[in-house]
């Protein structure tokens, strides 16, 4: 019954966060502007299907996922330092940059506020931005960001001189992406971390920083997160430029052949 | 619901989560190389993700992306800015101001600072800091999505407001106190929830459809941009007030 202990709990700490916005959209909808809403009783259901719908999802990433992957973490970043360096024989950094990376796309790919991004993105452009492509074009950056997040701990560089040249590269890369994605490139930098990243990747963050002699869990153990909001911003603009000139290169050979 | 669009849903979900699955399983077998303690305790956990999921992607469709467009049609009917701002200052700070992912850093936060001696090492002070983080964090959530539909609504190219938001971080990390830098920028990206996600972009997304001469694509989305851009000028900024 542990179980539904579980569902329980989580059910009324999700609730506590939908209701905040429910009274302010609710509120401003009935008492300010006074008007009825249109099929109320289905935005309703849809609220409740939120509701459940989000607490069986966080549920279920506490007991399967987020116990197995904090253990990963600690026991790959520990044997860096216990094993010398090595882990079976084989270089352990290497290892912890590799699970760096696979955590950071999967995790993105699974992120819901990601997935409801991509699927307004695909509604509005008209079919034009494909959802999938958008989400690996972001999990790609966000995997990305993780393993110069993860490099930045183990080498102890300063973590303002990633994000100033990452902020550099995104305004001249903004100067020369189509015009229709910008706006979306940096909404997808803060959607992908929230409830399946975040913890994975701040526990990687602090056990590294706790492992490694010299680093402070509190000091270089932040700041991942800050990486994988970095990173798909240009990953998926990126993507965009890379798809435009796609279709440039399209046209160039239709018309040389015609 | 079909039976048919149950299993259409059910699967993509099920592929959405094939990932994290692939990888917990390789490193597993590849590198940990232990079997997997309570092997069926992980399975009803992703069955739960993926019914959790799908359940949420239908609510998404049928609850919160309608509310947010009609929300953004009847604010425009209505025709009152003063009105719309007000909402979107509200709706930023009371969607953050409660955010547990935000509560956490906070806290964590005013250990580090008590740790450092920027504040007293009692219980009392460690609170009060924690709070006016999240204050912070809130009030800077609510300029972000007022000035995000004020620029839907003037049709302000996204990319000055960007790179100005850019060096004002830039700026503020030169002066902040280097404790507060690491927890300010990870503070931009734990403000926008999962909840506050889809409804901010609908908004966005409806405001701009909803105003003669606005593209959706280009002025509609970018509301949650500010969002993570703008703690990070502010928390620096309390850093700096409180240190």
């Amino acid at each position: 019954m542990n179980l539904l202990q579980d569902i329980i709990d989580t059910g009324l700490a999700t609730l506590t966060d939908i209701l905040p916005i429910a009274v302010i959209i609710f509120g401003f909808r009935l008492l300010v502007l006074r008007q009825p809403i249109a099929g109320l009783g289905r935005i309703l259901a849809g609220f409740a299907y939120v509701l459940v719908g989000l607490t069986l999802f966080l549920v279920g990433l506490q007991e399967a996922l987020f116990p197995v992957g904090r253990a990963m973490a600690q026991q790959l970043t520990a044997h860096a330092i216990a094993g010398g360096g090595t882990l079976h024989g084989r270089t352990t950094y290497l290892w912890i940059y590799l699970f760096a990376a696979a955590i950071g796309f999967s995790t993105t790919i699974a992120e819901p506020a990601l997935i409801a991004v991509a699927i307004k993105a695909r509604q509005v452009s008209a079919g034009a931005i494909d959802a999938w492509g958008l989400r690996i074009a972001v999990a790609i950056g966000v995997a990305l960001g993780i393993t110069l997040g993860v490099f930045r701990i183990i080498t102890g560089t300063p973590l303002h001189w990633y994000i100033i040249t990452g902020y550099t590269i995104v305004i001249i890369q903004s100067m020369f992406a189509p015009r229709t994605i910008i706006a979306l490139a940096y909404d997808s930098g803060g959607v992908t971390t929230s409830t399946v990243t975040v913890p994975l990747v701040t526990a990687l963050g602090l056990g590294l920083a706790g492992s490694i002699p010299g680093r402070s869990p509190l000091l270089d153990g932040f700041g991942l997160v800050a990486f994988a909001s970095l990173f798909p911003i240009m990953s998926v603009m990126a993507y965009a430029q890379l798809g435009s000139w796609w279709v440039r290169r399209g046209q160039f050979k239709h018309d040389e052949q015609t | 619901m079909s039976l048919r669009r149950l299993t259409g849903s059910l699967l993509s979900s099920t592929r959405d989560l094939l990932p994290i699955v692939l990888v917990v399983a390789f490193f597993q077998i590849v590198v940990i190389r232990q079997p997997l303690p309570e092997f069926g305790r992980i399975v009803t956990g992703f069955l739960l993700v993926i019914v959790g999921l799908m359940l949420f992607v239908r609510g998404l469709e049928q609850g919160l992306f309608p509310i947010g467009e009609s929300l953004a049609w009847a604010f425009a009917r209505r025709g009152n800015l003063a009105l719309l701002l007000i909402f979107a200052f509200a709706l930023g700070f009371g969607t953050t101001i409660a955010e547990p992912a935000l509560t956490a850093i906070a806290n964590e936060a005013a250990t580090v600072a008590a740790e450092d001696g920027v504040i007293n090492h009692e219980e009392k002070a460690m609170q009060d800091y924690a709070i006016g983080l999240r204050i912070t964090v809130a009030v800077s959530v609510g300029c972000a999505i007022l000035i995000g539909v004020l620029r839907i609504i003037r049709g302000w190219p996204i990319l000055y407001l960007i790179i100005g938001g850019y060096l004002g971080v830039i700026v503020m990390t030169l002066f902040a106190p280097p404790e507060i830098i690491g927890i300010a920028y990870d503070s931009g990206g734990v403000t926008t929830s999962t909840i506050t996600v889809p409804l901010v972009t609908a908004l966005g997304v409806g405001l701009a459809d909803s105003i003669r001469g606005r593209n959706p694509m280009i002025d509609g989305f970018g509301l949650i941009a500010f969002a993570s851009l703008t703690p990070m000028i502010f928390v620096m900024a309390y850093g700096m007030v409180t240190g």
